[in-house]
């Protein structure tokens, strides 16, 4: 059981106004996509959930707790995989787990396994390549023992090729075990592919400008990509999102 | 494995090896065809004979040396260390002492041994002290800088994931400050040597650096040459302990560039 609800979340460094009242909510086992530009302090949300950072106002709520200001409550994985390089795989994807509690490894080798990354697990970081590392990175977050799952733009750094691969092989691990995630990106057809809902961002502040149902059905397969249905809705997310450049 | 080292050696090796050959066989030949005094330049030849004939004479100054350095050199790279994870987790104090440190390097150490002599005595005590000076310095500010180097992104992750200041510190600041401890311990371990060498000078009943002062005051300039000779050597040895004990503590670096497999 886990949902979040961000209530009126507002943040201003300096003079500069980051985020106005914006609002959000993730229900229980839903994927949410937040779309906008870069820039637009998509992370910057992140960091106010995660407690790095004070908000100026609003509140956040998950499973109807109040967790401002509280560390460690969401797992979290970063845009660059941020694994540590001096542990191999399977240390490094027990590490949010040993942050809290005793991890679990049996279960740890489990899950490599199903990731398709078995027998890296005495490998170190530096012998994988980018997208096996963001896996081994996505495999960390869901072995965190925090049931919530953020992710920050975590293939933006991966070529279109590899991008594609790793999205299908998200869905097919998250379709699994349907965790509450909360998923930050600029790419609109990575958002429809993967997401239930999509928050599209106006900038400078950000706000909730507009949201979009994702009705496809899943499990989501490659085909998806070029029907008709999907590239109407991609017209239609991209012209919100330029109507707000404009 | 053992097979591979050895001719791992042979092959990197053999340049450095070509070269210093080449320099000892010049000096053997120039020494003999300008017949240069013994007293003012041995022969490699007949230092190593004097190498070879007063080993029994001399070998208890090589181990009072060996002695001396390796208690320095434990004592000054614990200092170090525990100098670096202090100013490294109370910024305040970093900010107050981190002068103090570079200060305690400008003192000259020919000119601070007597004072110590003076005032701790001719025991062990002030030899130590020297060695201290000489050796926690290089560790405690490559440790120093291994800490704040630290991975943003790493930080960041662990400050995302609940982590504690203390977990930051053992999960990841130590283990990420390895590589420049290490590097900080390969200079102190050289310095060390050096150091006790200079801390018997001051007066001391034995060791390399006794040996030294009486052999070229009695212009035995064959035996400052075995001095010196010993001296290199235990530089050398220290060094590669350090060396094989990096290796086998940190075995996930990607392997640079220009090392060949």
């Amino acid at each position: 059981m886990s949902h979040l609800m961000v209530e009126n979340l507002s943040k201003s460094f300096g003079d500069h106004l980051v985020l106005d009242r914006l609002s959000l909510s993730v229900k229980e086992g839903e994927f949410v996509s937040i779309l906008g530009p870069s820039g637009s302090g998509k992370s910057t949300i992140f960091h106010l959930i995660g407690g790095l950072e004070i908000p100026d106002s609003g509140t956040f709520y998950l499973n109807n707790e109040k967790i401002n200001n509280k560390r460690g409550m969401i797992s979290y994985m970063p845009q660059s995989p941020s694994l540590f390089p001096w542990r191999n795989i399977l240390d490094n994807v027990v590490l949010g787990a040993e942050i809290k509690e005793k991890p679990d490894y049996k279960k740890a080798k489990e899950m490599l396994m199903r990731a398709g990354l078995k027998g890296y697990e005495n490998a170190y970081p530096h012998e994988l390549s980018g997208g096996m590392r963001q896996r081994v990175a996505f495999v960390r977050s869901l072995l965190s023992p925090q049931s919530f799952i953020c992710l920050d733009e975590p293939f933006s750094s991966l070529d279109e090729f590899t991008r594609l691969d790793m999205q299908k092989w998200l869905l097919s691990i998250w379709e699994q075990e349907r965790q509450s995630v909360l998923f930050v990106t600029h790419n609109i057809e990575e958002a429809i592919f993967l997401s239930d809902r999509i928050l599209v961002l106006s900038t400078n502040p950000a706000t909730v400008q507009s949201e979009f149902k994702i009705h496809f059905e899943r499990p989501r397969a490659e085909s998806l990509l070029l029907t008709p249905e999907f590239l109407s809705l991609k017209k239609e997310i991209y012209l919100a999102l330029r109507g707000e450049l404009m | 494995m053992f097979y591979n080292s050895i001719k791992k050696i042979f092959i990197q090796g053999w340049l450095p090896f070509t070269v210093i050959t080449v320099i000892i066989i010049t000096w053997q030949l120039s020494s003999m065809f300008f017949s240069i005094p013994s007293w003012l330049l041995p022969a490699p030849s007949v230092i190593l004979e004097e190498a070879v004939t007063g080993f029994e004479a001399y070998i208890h100054h090589v181990i009072s040396t060996i002695n001396l350095t390796v208690i320095g050199f434990l004592i000054g790279i614990s200092v170090g260390l525990v100098v670096a994870v202090m100013l490294h987790l109370l910024p305040k104090l970093r900010e107050a002492f981190y002068p103090l440190m570079i200060l305690s390097q400008n003192i000259p150490i020919i000119v601070l041994a007597p004072l110590l002599v003076i005032w701790f005595g001719f025991g062990m005590l002030p030899k130590i002290i020297i060695i201290v000076l000489v050796c926690f310095f290089p560790v405690a500010i490559a440790t120093l800088d291994g800490f704040r180097q630290t991975s943003h992104e790493l930080i960041h992750y662990m400050q995302m994931a609940g982590a504690t200041k203390k977990q930051i510190f053992t999960k990841l600041e130590l283990p990420h400050a390895l590589p420049a401890i290490f590097s900080g311990l390969k200079i102190s371990a050289t310095y060390s040597v050096m150091g006790a060498v200079i801390s018997e000078w001051l007066g001391a009943n034995e060791g390399i650096g006794v040996y030294m002062t009486l052999a070229s005051s009695s212009f035995r300039t064959d035996r400052v040459f075995v001095a010196i000779l010993f001296i290199m050597v235990l530089c050398l040895v220290f060094f590669s302990i350090i060396i094989t004990l990096e290796k086998m503590l940190i075995k996930w670096q990607p392997r640079g560039k220009g090392e060949k497999r």
